[in-house]
């Protein structure tokens, strides 16, 4: 049977993040043939409906209200469940971000249904497919089923590749106003950390760092080499709580969790809640001074040594390599 | 204050895990209170302590999760329940478990409940929201930082590393995130006293369940281990040479320069 399948697109400074794509990716996966319905929500989203058209969603709903400014559960909840009665879909796809994860159990409850968060991979397809997530910190993975009419699930960004983005492609865009009354959260601040540049959360290359870092100063060759990869530059909780770079840079449990091309563990011994966060990244390189470090279990190149070493001849030695 | 913490038994963060008949060994593991959770109890009762009033955690398991309600008291908490499944239930998802906790929240007249953000085994992170909107109160996920004046909450939210400032009042459900506290270990004396402290044991019965309201709606087909990573390459000799190696892998073996 086809499925009508709403997915919820998430901006970040004004462009859609990738997760978006890759959730309009996972929705024609389950929609069977079926209709592929974007769905924004901010305070001004408009102008983002054409991008999720050209990655593939067959129309776009937008609610904009200045309420919608801020993520808040409750109304983004209120704009979602508008679009949601109206719309009627038999899935529903969310990326599985911090807003996700805030807000995808709450609409779950609400309709009183299943919701398989966290989902990295897809198998088969349609009413057939099978939801793979990780558990125990990604030491192990389960397949999950949904058992009820109407299927829910988030996806892990970076983790389901989107489509090709087809400039030509055209679909509807219509918006839908919404009364956000009764906001029981006031946002009252918020502090960007994150750095500009490549999101951390769907950068293809990440240089991340640990204690063994030693200092802010420290980070820089770690800059260096990530600017030359175009990637990002991450950390461990260690090199956070010892206050060498902000925690937006905090890969693992706690913090982001990465699944880039290529992930480099500088000073990083690989604890078990460091590993949540990156081992699923496709080539692992881990430099340590120490041989029996953990990291290098996970590691598919190591190098044994001294980082501040190591690092600058890496740099030196890709620059080589891509003036060639 | 009438305060809830909600507990999860978990596997040690620091097992290996194994599965055999597309489920995980459990046999002989060591089990823990989840560590997000244990935020939340600690907040919970340097919450107590400030404003007055009890703190109760529950959880919903087996018998053995009685050890992991007896170390929370012995933490601090005043009082803790064990919502026992084992004779009831084969299977739970989220939505049972949500369900379950809030049909046993749902006349306790809480002020504010916490939860850890996400239990380390399973990974979800659903349960606290799920609970929040059967109650019908408010909510606000991984916090580092709560203030309480009177009715009034001052959060501080974490956002993927970008902090929130937000204002909301009780009552009110928050999931723990870490760097919220440290959470305690308890004392000699607080063990001692734990063994007098009330934990109440209940069946889906005495809430007036029906196990046909809580079935999942979600079912695990299986369990596996992702595939055994090849041992990687640890690079040998001079540490140029070593650098020059692993570039050049990078590039032609990896192809991910
Ligand atoms: C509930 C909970 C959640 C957590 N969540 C996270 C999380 O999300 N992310 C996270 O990272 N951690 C998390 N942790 C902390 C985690 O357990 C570790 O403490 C932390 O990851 C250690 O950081 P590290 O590897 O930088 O430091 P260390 O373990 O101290 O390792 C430093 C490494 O640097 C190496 N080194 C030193 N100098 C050099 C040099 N010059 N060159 C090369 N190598 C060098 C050393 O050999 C060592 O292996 C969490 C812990 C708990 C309890």
């Amino acid at each position: 049977m086809s499925k009508k399948v709403l997915v919820l697109g998430e901006a970040r400074e004004g462009a859609l993040r990738n997760v978006s794509f890759e959730a309009i990716a996972a929705a024609k996966t389950v929609s069977g043939g079926g209709e592929v319905v974007g769905l924004l929500v901010g305070d001004a989203v408009q102008s983002l409906a054409e991008e999720m058209i050209q990655y593939g969603a067959d129309r776009v709903v937008t609610v904009e209200h200045p309420h919608l400014k801020h993520y808040t559960s409750d109304g983004y909840g209120q704009a979602f469940m508008a679009v949601y009665e109206q719309e009627k879909p038999e899935a529903v796809i969310f990326g599985h971000t911090a807003n996700g994860k805030d807000l995808s159990p709450k609409i779950a409850s609400k309709l009183g249904t299943g919701l398989i968060s966290d989902v990295t991979a897809i198998e088969g397809e349609g009413d057939d497919a099978l939801f793979v997530r990780p558990i125990y910190s990604g030491k192990a993975f389960e397949k999950v089923k949904n058992k009820e009419d109407l299927l829910f699930f988030s996806i892990r960004p970076n983790n389901i590749a989107p489509l090709e983005k087809d400039a030509g492609r055209s679909g509807e865009a219509t918006s839908v106003s919404v009364d956000i009354t009764n906001l029981r959260t006031i946002i009252k601040d918020v502090v960007r950390k994150s750095t500009e540049g490549v999101d951390l959360s769907e950068a293809k290359v990440v240089v991340a760092g640990g204690r063994g870092v030693k200092s802010a100063d420290g980070f820089k060759p770690l800059e260096e080499l990530a600017n030359l990869l175009g990637g990002a530059v991450g950390a461990s909780r260690g090199a956070c709580d010892a206050d060498y770079c902000d925690y937006s840079l905090q890969i693992g449990q706690t913090g982001k969790v990465v699944t880039p091309d290529l992930y480099i563990a500088a000073g990083i011994s690989g604890a078990i809640q460091h590993m949540a966060g990156m081992s699923n990244s496709k080539v692992i390189v881990a430099i340590n001074k120490d041989p029996e470090a953990n990291i290098f279990k996970v590691a598919d190149y190591g190098i044994v040594g001294d980082l501040f070493e190591v690092i600058p001849m890496m740099i030196e030695e890709i620059k080589k390599v891509k003036t060639n | 204050m009438n305060i809830y913490a909600l507990v999860k038994r978990t596997f040690d963060t620091e097992e290996k895990i194994a599965v055999a008949n597309g489920k995980i060994v459990d046999d002989g593991a060591e089990f823990i209170i989840n560590p997000y959770d244990e935020y939340a109890i600690e907040e919970a009762i340097q919450l107590r302590d400030e404003h007055g009033g009890e703190v109760t955690v529950i959880t919903i398991g087996d018998e053995e999760a009685e050890k992991q309600l007896r170390t929370a008291l012995a933490m601090g908490a005043d009082k803790a329940v064990l919502i026992n499944t084992e004779d009831d239930l084969d299977e739970m998802d989220e939505y049972t478990v949500a369900k379950i906790v809030a049909e046993y929240l749902k006349d306790k007249d809480a002020d504010l409940i916490l939860a850890g953000n996400v239990a380390i085994d399973g990974g979800s992170g659903q349960v606290g929201p799920r609970v929040a909107e059967l109650l019908g109160i408010n909510y606000v996920t991984t916090i580092t930082n709560l203030e309480i004046d009177g009715t009034s909450a001052k959060i501080v939210r974490d956002v993927e590393g970008d902090s929130e400032t937000i204002e909301t009042s009780l009552p009110l459900l928050v999931t723990a995130q870490q760097g919220l506290n440290e959470p305690r270990y308890p004392s000699l004396p607080g063990i001692m006293k734990a063994k007098k402290k009330p934990l109440e044991e209940l069946e889906l019965d005495d809430l007036d369940i029906d196990e046909d309201d809580v079935e999942p709606k979600t079912e695990t087909v299986e369990i596996f281990l992702p595939p055994a990573k090849e041992a990687g390459r640890v690079l040998e000799g001079d540490l140029a040479d070593q650098v020059k190696e692993l570039v050049d892998l990078l590039n032609k073996e990896a192809k991910v320069l």
